[in-house]
Parts: C-alpha cells; structure tokens; sequence
C-alpha cells in the first residue's frame, strides 16, 4: 500500500502553512533523507525530507497551494515492487490527520514521519469526560436560580457516597475506621448506620493487602471505593493501585475492567510533620490508566466524588484534611455530578492567570482578592482534575492574559506545577510575556515546628510576589 | 525427596472432611487428565522453541513438570468458581479451556492474542472463562485473589476464588495480610501453593524459615495440607475437598502441592543452583504424565494406539496454534493508544 506524506508543522503551534514546492516530480526515485519539497509559513521556510524510500506516485497538492492544514496527506509513496495501481489502495485519509498533539509534531528539520502512530486528539473523549471546550462563553454548572446550600467538604464527601451507594449496590466502602468509628475524619459518619456492615466494611491497618482486595473485587465487577486514613499510608499498597489498578486494562487488551475510587487525605494537615505531610498530586498524575482528582470546594467534592464512583475506571482523589472543615454553596440538586477532566474558572480576570487546585486555591483566591486591590485583575484556575489535564482551560486563558503562576502544596519537582509550565512552553509559547512562575512547598521535608511548617508552605505573600514579578509590577 | 510426601494434613483446626478420596479418580478422568496435561507440556515446550528463535520475546516462564496441579485442581472445580495465579500461568489458562491459539498468538506479539498482544506471558485474561490473570509481581494475586472471594461473598454467588501462588510468594507480606482478611471475613477462596522448590534460584531452605507451607495459615486459624503435586488423582481429591469447606461459609483453606519444575526460572536461567541429578530423578520417576500413562496402560488397560491417538491430538493442536501465532498480524499501530482508560 503507498505511504503517504504528510503535512509537516514547522513549529508547535502551527496549524496550516503553504506547499511552496516540489523538489521531486511524480516517477522520481526518493531516498531516505531527499528533501522532496518547501513548505512556509509566515515565519519560516522548511525542507522536507523523505523518512522511506521508493517512488513518488503521486502529487495530492499542487505546489503553491496556501492553507493547507498539518497532517493532510500532500504525495503518496509508492514502494519497491508497487506501481500506480496501486495508488488507489492508499490509506484513504487514514487516522484521520487529527491536529497533531504538538509533542509528536516532526521536528523542524523537516523529516517526515507518516508511521508513528499519533495519540487520540483529544484523549478526554471518553465517556463521563468533559469535551474540550471551545470558545463557547462558559456554560454555568448548575441551571440558573438553583438552590444553594452551605455545607463542608466532609459533608459533601459523604453525601456523594451515600447517594451512588443507595443508587449501585455494587458501591461500598472500605478501608480503616470507616465503620464503627465513623471515619478517621469523620467523613463516612452515619454511612454504617444507613447501609450496614457488608457495605462499610472496616478493614485491618494492612494497606497493601486491604487494596488488593478492592482492586480484586473491582476485577470481579464491584465498585470498591477504598479509603486510605491519608493517602501517606497508600504508599504501603501504590504496587496495587498501579501495577493491577492502573495496568490490567491495558495489559488485558481492554478485557478486564476495575471501576474502583481510591480516596482520602492528602498532602499536609498541621504540624504531622513529613511522614505524614506529602501531596502526592504528581506521582498519580504522572501514570497512565486512571485518573487523578484533587477537589478544592465542597462542590467539587461533591460532584467529582460522584463521577469517580460511576468512572468506569480507578479513579484517585485526593482530599485535604484541612479543607475537610470548609463550607462552600453546593447545588441542592437530585444528582449534581461533574465532568472529570474539566478545570473550572473560579475567578474571571485578565491580566495573569493563576493556576491551581486543591488547598492550592485557597492561597490563589485570597491573593487574587489582594492582588485585585492593587489593580491587577488575575484569573484563577481550579484544576479540579490532574489526570487528564485540562490544559486547554489554561491556555485559552493564558492566551487573553499572556502571564501566568501556578500554586500547590506539593514538592516543586516534577510537579503539577513543572507540567503546565511545560506544557505551555509547547502549546502557548507565542503568548507568553513573561516565564511561567510555580509557587510551590519548599524542597525539604515538612518540618514539625510551627515556624518552620509554615516557611516550609506556600503563603499568599509568595503568589502576590510571583504575580507581580510576571506582570513586571514588582 | 519431596514428591513423595503424602497429603499430610496436619494442621491445627478443622479440616476438609468429606468421603472425596484420589481412588475416585474414573478411567474418564484419567483420559481427560492425560490429555489435559500433554496439552501443556507440548504447548510449553512448543514455546520454548519458538522463545529461541526470537518468534516470543521478554519473559517467558515455563510450566513444564508441575502440569497435575492446575489440572487436577481444575477437574474439581465448578464452572462459576474464578482461577488467579501470578507470572507462571501458560498452564492455568489452558486448564480453564483458553484457546491455544490465543495464548500463543499473544506470547508471539499478535493482535488476535489474549490481550491483543499488549500484555505477554503474565498478562492474559479470560472473563468467559473465569481466569482474571497471569500477574507479573510477586505475592499481588493473593491479595486480588482475596478480592475475588470478597465480591464472591459480597453477591452470594457460591463461587470459590482459587488463588494460585508459589513458595517464592508464600514470603511476601501481602500473602499474609490477605489471609487475616480472608479468614476475618470467612471468604470463599482456597490457596494453592505451588511448592516447586525454588522461588527463582533461590531454594526454599534458602528462603524459607519453615518450608512446610501449608502450615503458613495456622497464625489466622486458616487449616492446610501439604499434597503430593505429582499425582494428578490427589491433586483432585484434595481440593474437591477444599473447594467444599470454603464454598460451605468455613473460610479460606491452603493446600501447599509439592511438585517441581524441570526448566528454568525463565529462558535465562543458568540452572547453577541445582543439580542435573536433582533433574533427571524427578522427570524419569515422578513424572506426572508418565504415571498417569502408566495407570491408564496397566491399571485401566487402555491401549497404546488410543494413547497415540491422543499424542497425535494434542500435538496438531499445539502445531495449529504454532503456526496460528506466526501467521497473524501484530497488532495495528492504533492499538498504542486503546485501552488505556475506558
């Protein structure tokens, strides 16, 4: 079957450029590394050079056509032992030229690759997942003049689970004092009393092996969710949540499912010092197979809580214990679920944006306040989900205000943090005014001493600065 | 020599008591045992050849000398009840009746393979017919073994997880979490501990601060045997006998087989830590096949040529699924990205 050649993208960002000429005309032999044509854009000219052997077979654009997208099939390639029969075997659009995610996009010296295959366009399509969204004005969540209610996140938490578990009867909760105590954090009280031992299921202090279980169950159709005390202590059992929770779809060819919620306390509470004071934000998000959820409000909590027990896949969330005593309007609605894989703009603005999630948020909307008082008019990104990323939020806000911070609790490392900044190197790079800045827990671990947790912290002093440093206000 | 340890049974608590006994074991069941584990042995020692000419790459672990295990427990078991085991599970899928050709297609790599050629040797499922896998880390499947029973018990389904592992796992921690779990919760799940003596290179009195197996269960009150894993007929009784206690609402029950694998740990084993002696006394007089033959030759008076007969059987199914896996397409470049979440 020929091979076609495809459009190359010169740079990231771009999106179509012009098929200046053809170096090569149809019947002409081509070798690995020829340069077969020139392509430019506004910017820049580009060779682009053949990645097979064989013979040209065919011209699909003609040189000087302007505006052709990336990854539109521009020539066919006919290998040894093919004529021009065979030109209509050729892949008919095949993987549909699907705007090239920018990380597979050929590099600038112009080899071409039509055999590497590319990843999904948009890798949120699947079900229970929020569409990209496009420049659409943001639809509110909840149906105007919906009534509010305040509640905590501890609440919500446990509402969520009380209504999937009288919803799915295959839904239960296990994990340590979820029961008789009523939770560790009382976030399962009154669960016992509803649904009865075989549902809230107290297990032994055996993190690996109790998650083994959940992911066991999970593999023979239940839908566990498994509450660790703090997510510190997953630590014991992270060979289960990702070798068998995260893999065996993958590996199973798709065969074997695992719809299972593994949430709890995350990152730092007070003065617990380092064993029991790390976010692991990033070390979820970093693998593929599941999601990572990291809610901020009792809303989110609420609704997102919801959608990861109807996920069918593991799905990780990451509570806090301290926002765990916050109160925050929740919809009073029969069933209020959101979008996994969906940020939401919790502050509109225009002159930074202010990325973060989580207890994160908490110092990004009260240096938002500030900052607002002071002239500067910033937008605040709460991420909601970490795996899948909505980056797409981020960029479409960074590219009405050209700056942008990023805030969390975690280590800076290898973080959220260096991820979005990354990724709108990649994505926004023409946008940017000034370099990404991340706010982020220093990089030690967390001290015991008052003085020393709250240095070792991110503080509303810290984004102020970072803001006023890439808005050169400082 | 420990294939000649007898059902033991000497642990504390109550015991599997019912009138099953290995002199039930019928003609038929000799037969369908005899066909059963030649079918392994040829489909293990097919892929170890196509391991060496480059046809199945990465891990490959060979089941070969430990086929009355998984056969005779798989004879006793109810078709609801779920199989899981961990990394060396070639025979536990053709056991539960997985095609062949499917379980060769994915050590080759191809897209018709078990898990379309994404998963390998450790990685094959089968939801029709109950095996949940082939798990790659060591000591994991007790504990989703444990889990299986858990939803087993959750929906009263009167199934019964067997949770195979061998006496490298029997050290791991999770293996001994998941029995407090199982015998708090009285789950429906029997242990199979396949003893085969070496957990990789390392032997069992090397590893093991006790190497009677079945008795790792008596800190949770949770009854084991030791079975002489070379004869298929006690493999059964034994755990027809287990299947009923723990389908009965008694809880978890252990059976540690005794048995021996004559390759490798996995194709680059460099087999210095035994002896070629130890070898050769296990294959020329504890074979499992051979005293299965035996018995259906002189006890049961088949005929060789019926014997032949399914020699002949067995070998054309193991060539088909050959050359089945050699034939089909790897798996198409799309396929990178499936799967991943639903």
């Amino acid at each position: 079957m020929p091979t076609e050649i495809l459009m190359p993208a010169l740079s990231p960002t771009m999106e179509e450029g012009k098929l200046a000429k053809w170096l090569k005309a149809v019947g002409d032999d081509v070798s690995a590394g020829d340069v077969i044509a020139e392509i430019e854009t506004d910017k820049a000219t580009m060779e682009v050079e053949a990645v097979d052997e064989g013979k040209l077979g065919k011209i699909l654009i003609e040189e000087g056509t302007e505006g052709v997208p990336v990854n539109t099939p521009i020539a066919l390639l006919l290998a040894e032992g093919e004529s021009e029969a065979d030109l209509d075997a050729a892949p008919k659009s095949a993987p549909k030229p699907e705007a090239a995610p920018a990380a597979s996009a050929p590099s600038p010296t112009g080899s071409l690759s039509a055999d590497a295959p590319k990843p999904p366009a948009a890798p949120r399509s699947a079900p229970g997942v929020a569409e990209m969204p496009d420049d659409q004005p943001d639809e509110p969540e909840v149906p105007a003049g919906t009534e509010m209610k305040q509640m905590t996140v501890r609440e919500a938490l446990r509402d969520a689970m009380a209504e999937e578990m009288r919803a799915d009867g295959d839904v239960f909760l296990m994990g340590e004092e979820v029961a008789e105590y009523q939770g560790a954090y009382k976030v399962s009280q009154g669960l016992l009393e509803e649904f009865g031992s075989k549902r809230v299921v107290d297990t032994p202090i055996t993190e690996h092996g109790f998650t083994g279980v959940g992911v066991g169950a999970a593999f023979a159709g239940l839908k566990p969710i498994v509450e660790f005390m703090t997510f510190n202590f997953a630590m014991q059992a992270i060979d289960q949540i990702i070798n068998s929770a995260a893999k065996t779809h993958y590996m199973s060819g798709g065969f074997i499912k695992c719809s299972i919620v593994f949430r709890g306390a995350n990152g730092a509470a007070a003065r617990v010092a380092a064993q029991h004071s790390q976010d692991y934000a990033a070390w979820y998000a970093h693998v593929p197979g599941h999601r990572v959820i990291q809610p901020y409000s009792a809303m989110d909590a609420k609704g997102l809580l919801k959608a990861a027990i109807r996920d069918p896949n593991p799905c990780i969330v990451l509570e806090n214990e301290i926002l765990y005593g916050h109160s925050f309007d929740v919809p009073v609605m029969d069933d209020f679920v959101l979008p996994i894989g969906k940020a939401k703009v919790e502050k509109k603005g225009k002159d930074v944006t202010i990325v973060s999630f989580g207890i994160g948020m908490t110092y990004a909307m009260k240096a938002a306040e500030e900052l607002a008082g002071m002239g500067i008019d910033a937008e605040v990104i709460n991420l909601r989900t970490l795996r899948p990323l909505d980056i797409d939020t981020v960029i479409k806000s960074v590219k009405k205000t050209n700056r942008c911070v990023t805030v969390e609790e975690a280590f800076p490392t290898c973080s959220i943090s260096s991820e979005i900044g990354y990724q709108l190197m990649e994505k926004a790079f023409d946008y940017l005014d000034a370099p990404v800045l991340r706010v982020t827990g220093k990089d030690v671990p967390m001290p015991y001493a008052a003085n020393l947790e709250k240095l070792a912290l991110p503080n509303v002093g810290e984004v102020i600065d970072a803001v006023k440093a890439v808005t050169y206000t400082a | 020599m420990q294939a000649e340890a007898k059902v033991t049974g000497d642990a504390k608590g109550p015991k599997a008591a019912t009138s099953k006994t290995a002199s039930d074991f019928s003609v038929e069941d000799y037969r369908r045992a005899y066909e059963e584990m030649l079918l392994i042995r040829r489909f293990e020692e097919k892929a170890g050849q196509l391991y060496g000419m480059g046809l199945i790459g990465g891990f490959c672990h060979l089941y070969i000398g430990q086929e009355a295990v998984v056969v005779g427990a798989q004879m006793a078991m109810q078709e609801r009840d779920q199989v899981i085991t961990g990394y060396r599970d070639h025979g536990h899928m053709l056991a539960t009746g997985m095609d062949p050709k499917g379980v060769m297609a994915e050590l080759t790599g191809r897209a018709s393979g078990y898990s379309k050629g994404k998963g390998g040797s450790m990685h094959m499922f089968s939801v029709e017919k109950n095996f949940l896998g082939g798990h790659g880390i060591v000591g994991a499947q007790v504990s989703l073994g444990t889990g299986v029973a858990f939803a087993n018990r959750y929906r009263e389904n009167g199934a019964v997880a067997l949770t195979y592992f061998g006496d490298g796992a029997a050290n791991q921690g999770q293996v001994y979490e998941s029995f407090n779990m199982a015998k708090l919760w009285s789950l429906p799940v029997v242990y199979i501990i396949e003893n085969n003596k070496y957990g990789m290179g390392t032997s069992i009195n090397r590893a093991s601060s006790t190497t009677n197996l079945s008795q790792r269960g008596r800190s949770f009150d949770i009854p084991g045997e030791q079975v002489d894993g070379m004869e298929v007929e006690k493999v059964h009784a034994a755990v027809e006998r287990a299947l009923e206690y723990a389908r009965s609402g008694n809880g978890p029950y252990i059976l540690e087989m005794l048995t021996y694998r004559y390759r490798g740990h996995s194709m680059s084993d460099p087999a210095k830590y035994r002896s070629r002696e130890e070898v050769n006394e296990y294959r020329q007089k504890h074979d499992p096949i051979d005293h299965v033959r035996k018995i259906l030759l002189e006890t049961h008076k088949v005929s060789e040529d019926e014997i032949k007969e399914i020699d002949k059987r067995v070998r054309d199914e193991v060539n088909t699924a050959a050359e089945f896996a050699q034939s089909e397409p790897e798996p198409d470049p799309a396929e990178l990205w499936t799967d991943v979440v639903r």
